[in-house]
């Protein structure tokens, strides 16, 4: 099992795209194809919208790359969260987190300070 | 520093297709080690001991690994396992040893053991989802990640003396279709509803317990609906350091932990503690025909008391007695009052039963309990609130007596009791009454006024509002003929028995409640109100509501619209409270309190008299008149402090807004030196 991670940069910012379940099997591996995307632009939109299941250790995963992209100057923005992953991330406070926006569009163009 | 770093992090050998290596004695639990999980488990008698692993959710174990003699140390199994999935993995233990009851050894070993360090548990995952009996271990231990990201939080150190303790059920707030809460029943409910406590001005909250337990552990059925009863309350417990999944919105996904702690988080930015009713003087297992969960199977001895024979002492009422003071369970109840405040940020504990933590292993009350002792000096628990229901099922009743060690609080029955009997109109009352409303120096003498938590209502009994709407209990529900449940209440339904439209009756209970209410507040000492009950909310007269998991123990937000006027008089209280620290002083008055009664200065302690009045007066003066009787007094005050008047703060007698003034708006009164106070009613004046 592993989460298909495909990246494009527009407009100056980096859009990562997942597909698969976060969990603690995939989370390791996923965290390695991310981390060498963040960096090179000033945002960093991580595209949700395939993911359908965030296990414990897989919103661990997301906080450490939001964090790692922190020490990197570069913003993190979750999109296209499931409803059921973002009840998951608002109950356990990861949401609290992240900046969330409902898509990709919304974020290109000017975003948060 | 990466795992290659420590040179222990690879097996020495291979069980069951695993590498392990001899683990490590402390801590016990499963605890993740670079490369691998340390497992770690007492039992004295046991003759040999398994590791019994499981994909989660699975029927039948993944492997089962035999401890090897050498990797036990002293009474301690302990093994290191390498390769393992964490959050997919699912753990027991099997013990074989001696069966012979007699001797205190009830080892089975065809049981799979759930470990009494568990700190999180599945089976139980959603509330009320059909229990699979079959399965072997049915409460499983899981392992947790403790990274929670608490920022700066940490215990909120409120004094004691100035909290307002708010004791709710996590699913009885808010599971109710009313609540309005995404996920109603649960700790993440709980969460949306703390602006309600904010504004509500509680500053603590107890949860009832939050360990795991399981609901499905109630045999009865109401015999009106044949409806299957619950454990809805939950002091069986299953596993003491593990949050009970089915509160977790998020239990299904293995998640509690987080969740509870987000919870824990959120109160304590809204300036609110969270104390923990915790329940040590007896487990889910029962007796000879209870269920064998854990601790039985490990080591039935070390962890119950005993009776000469084997048989299990019954001082819980509820078919076992945990050995507290037992020196190997003395450390196990220190390590999860620990793990709780370390892991979970918790602010205090309420400990049930509590007169059990002061018995010998043959059940004999200690002077000097150690486990007492320990808890209050313990360095991690030492700014906890540490509260005790002191006595038992067995008959030892220490209000007032409960080994304190300058530490501990305890629950105030004989408050309870008292403000009970005068609100009825009860003779012979104004004596005791009087020693209550400041702190009862008579059971707390050197403590101070914070060693006792003053209620009326708690959830064992009556809520307010059926305390004021029946004379007796009502319990059919419960599938025990009305025998369970107290009979001492000391309630009055104010005229007729239950539900009823009479105007006059239901205007005279509204009063009672705000009596009751404004004694409490005013009163010094920790207040502690009883979910709902600022709101009127009724179990229809069932006094011991423990297997109800329905409408007869949810709170029906609806309440809040046709009770507001109830509502607001006790937000304004609770303010009042919090605005004049005269009421919350530490140690017991002196001086500065001076008792009067129709005539100033002049209080009636006859055994006749229903009209108590108290200045209290330092910086500030505060008088508070309480009138039992059925007909209505011409007071004479109390002179107020030169340059001051008195204005009215509340009076129960009056139509609402008048029956509550708040901060800065207390109007003065028509007559400076009298007032009138009205059949059963309570007034409140500020001198300013």
């Amino acid at each position: 099992m592993t989460v298909s991670v495909r990246s494009r940069e527009q407009d100056g910012v980096t859009v990562v795209e997942l597909e698969g379940e976060i969990t603690s099997v995939t989370s390791a591996e996923l965290q390695a194809d991310i981390l060498p995307l963040i960096g090179g632009t000033t945002t960093t939109v991580i595209d949700l919208s395939g993911v359908p299941y965030i296990s414990s250790a897989g919103l661990r995963t997301l906080l450490l790359v939001h964090r790692q992209a922190l020490r990197r100057q570069t913003v993190t923005v979750l999109v296209g969260l499931a409803e059921e992953v973002r009840f998951v991330m608002a109950s356990t406070g990861f949401l609290d987190f992240f900046d969330v926006r409902e898509n990709a569009s919304a974020v290109l163009g000017p975003v948060r300070e | 520093m990466s795992t290659a770093d420590r040179i222990d992090a690879y097996p020495t050998r291979t069980i069951a297709g695993y590498g392990v290596r001899s683990g490590r004695p402390l801590p016990f639990g499963a605890t993740t080690v670079p490369g691998g999980v340390n497992f770690s488990v007492y039992s004295d008698r046991a003759t040999r001991m398994w590791l019994v692993l499981f994909e989660a959710g699975a029927p039948r174990p993944l492997a089962e690994l035999e401890f090897p003699a050498e990797f036990r140390t002293g009474s301690v199994f302990a093994m290191t396992v390498f390769g393992l999935d964490e959050e997919d993995l699912e753990y027991g233990f099997r013990a074989d040893g001696p069966f012979d009851p007699e001797h205190g050894d009830r080892f089975d070993a065809s049981r799979v053991l759930t470990d009494p360090y568990a700190r999180m548990i599945s089976g139980r995952d959603v509330w009320g989802s059909p229990p699979d009996r079959d399965r072997p271990c049915p409460y499983r231990p899981r392992l947790v990640r403790d990274d929670f990201d608490w920022g700066d939080d940490a215990p909120l150190r409120i004094p004691t003396e100035d909290l307002v303790v708010y004791e709710l059920h996590v699913r009885g707030f808010t599971r109710h279709p009313s609540s309005g809460v995404s996920a109603p029943g649960t700790f993440a409910g709980l969460r949306e509803k703390i602006p309600y406590l904010g504004e509500l001005g509680v500053n603590c909250v107890e949860l009832m317990p939050v360990f795991e337990f399981d609901e499905h552990g109630n045999p009865r059925r109401d015999p009106a609906t044949g409806a299957p009863l619950a454990d809805y309350w939950g002091y069986n417990t299953v596993g003491f350091f593990a949050p009970k999944a089915g509160y977790a919105a998020t239990g299904r996904f293995g998640m509690q932990a987080d969740e509870f702690k987000t919870l824990v988080k959120g109160l304590h930015a809204a300036g609110i503690e969270v104390i923990l009713d915790v329940v040590f003087n007896h487990t889910a297992e029962g007796n000879e025909q209870g269920p064998t969960i854990s601790f039985r199977g490990l080591d039935n001895a070390t962890y119950y008391m005993l009776t000469p024979e084997g048989h299990y002492y019954n001082f819980s009422g509820t078919g076992n007695t945990v050995n507290c003071n037992h020196p190997v369970v003395r450390d196990f109840i220190l390590d999860c009052l620990r793990h709780w405040v370390s892991e979970y940020h918790v602010d205090g504990f309420r400990f049930d039963l509590a007169a059990i933590l002061d018995r010998a292993p043959d059940g004999t009350p200690l002077a000097n309990p150690p486990l007492v002792e320990q808890l209050a000096h313990d360095p991690v628990l030492r700014h906890c609130k540490l509260i005790a229901e002191a006595w038992d099922a067995a008959g030892l009743y220490e209000v007032g007596s409960f080994p304190d060690y300058g530490r501990w609080a305890e629950w105030n029955g004989k408050y309870r009791d008292t403000v009970r009997r005068f609100l009825k109109g009860d003779e012979g009352t104004v004596g005791e009454l009087a020693t209550r409303l400041v702190g009862s120096p008579d059971l707390y003498s050197g403590r101070g006024t914070a060693a006792s938590v003053n209620f009326v209502t708690a959830h064992d009994g009556f809520t307010l509002h059926d305390l004021v709407a029946y004379d007796t209990k009502h319990n059919e529900a419960n599938g025990e003929g009305n025998a369970d449940g107290a009979n001492d209440n000391h309630s009055w339904n104010c005229g007729t028995e239950g539900p009823t439209g009479d105007p006059v009756i239901l205007r005279l209970r509204g009063r009672q409640m705000k009596n009751a209410l404004a004694i409490l507040l005013t009163s010094q000492g920790v207040p502690m109100l009883l979910a709902g009950d600022e709101l009127a909310r009724t179990q229809s007269g069932n006094n011991n509501t423990y297997c109800q998991d329905n409408e007869l123990s949810w709170l029906d937000w609806g309440l809040l619209e046709a009770n507001a006027e109830l509502h607001r008089f006790v937000r304004g209280l609770i303010a009042f409270r919090h605005a004049h620290p005269l009421l919350r002083g530490a140690d017991h008055p002196g001086s500065e309190v001076s008792w009067h009664g129709v005539r100033a200065g002049e209080p009636d302690w006859s055994p006749e008299s229903r009209l108590l009045a108290v200045l209290r007066g330092g910086d500030e003066q505060i008088y508070v008149v309480m009138n039992a009787h059925w007909e209505p007094h011409d007071l004479e005050l109390p002179q107020p402090r030169p340059g001051t008047a008195w204005h009215l703060v509340a009076d129960t007698a009056a139509d609402s807004p008048h029956d509550l003034h708040l901060p800065g708006t207390e109007p003065p009164l028509e007559d400076p030196g009298r007032y009138r106070i009205a059949p059963r009613s309570t007034a409140i004046l500020l001198a300013r």
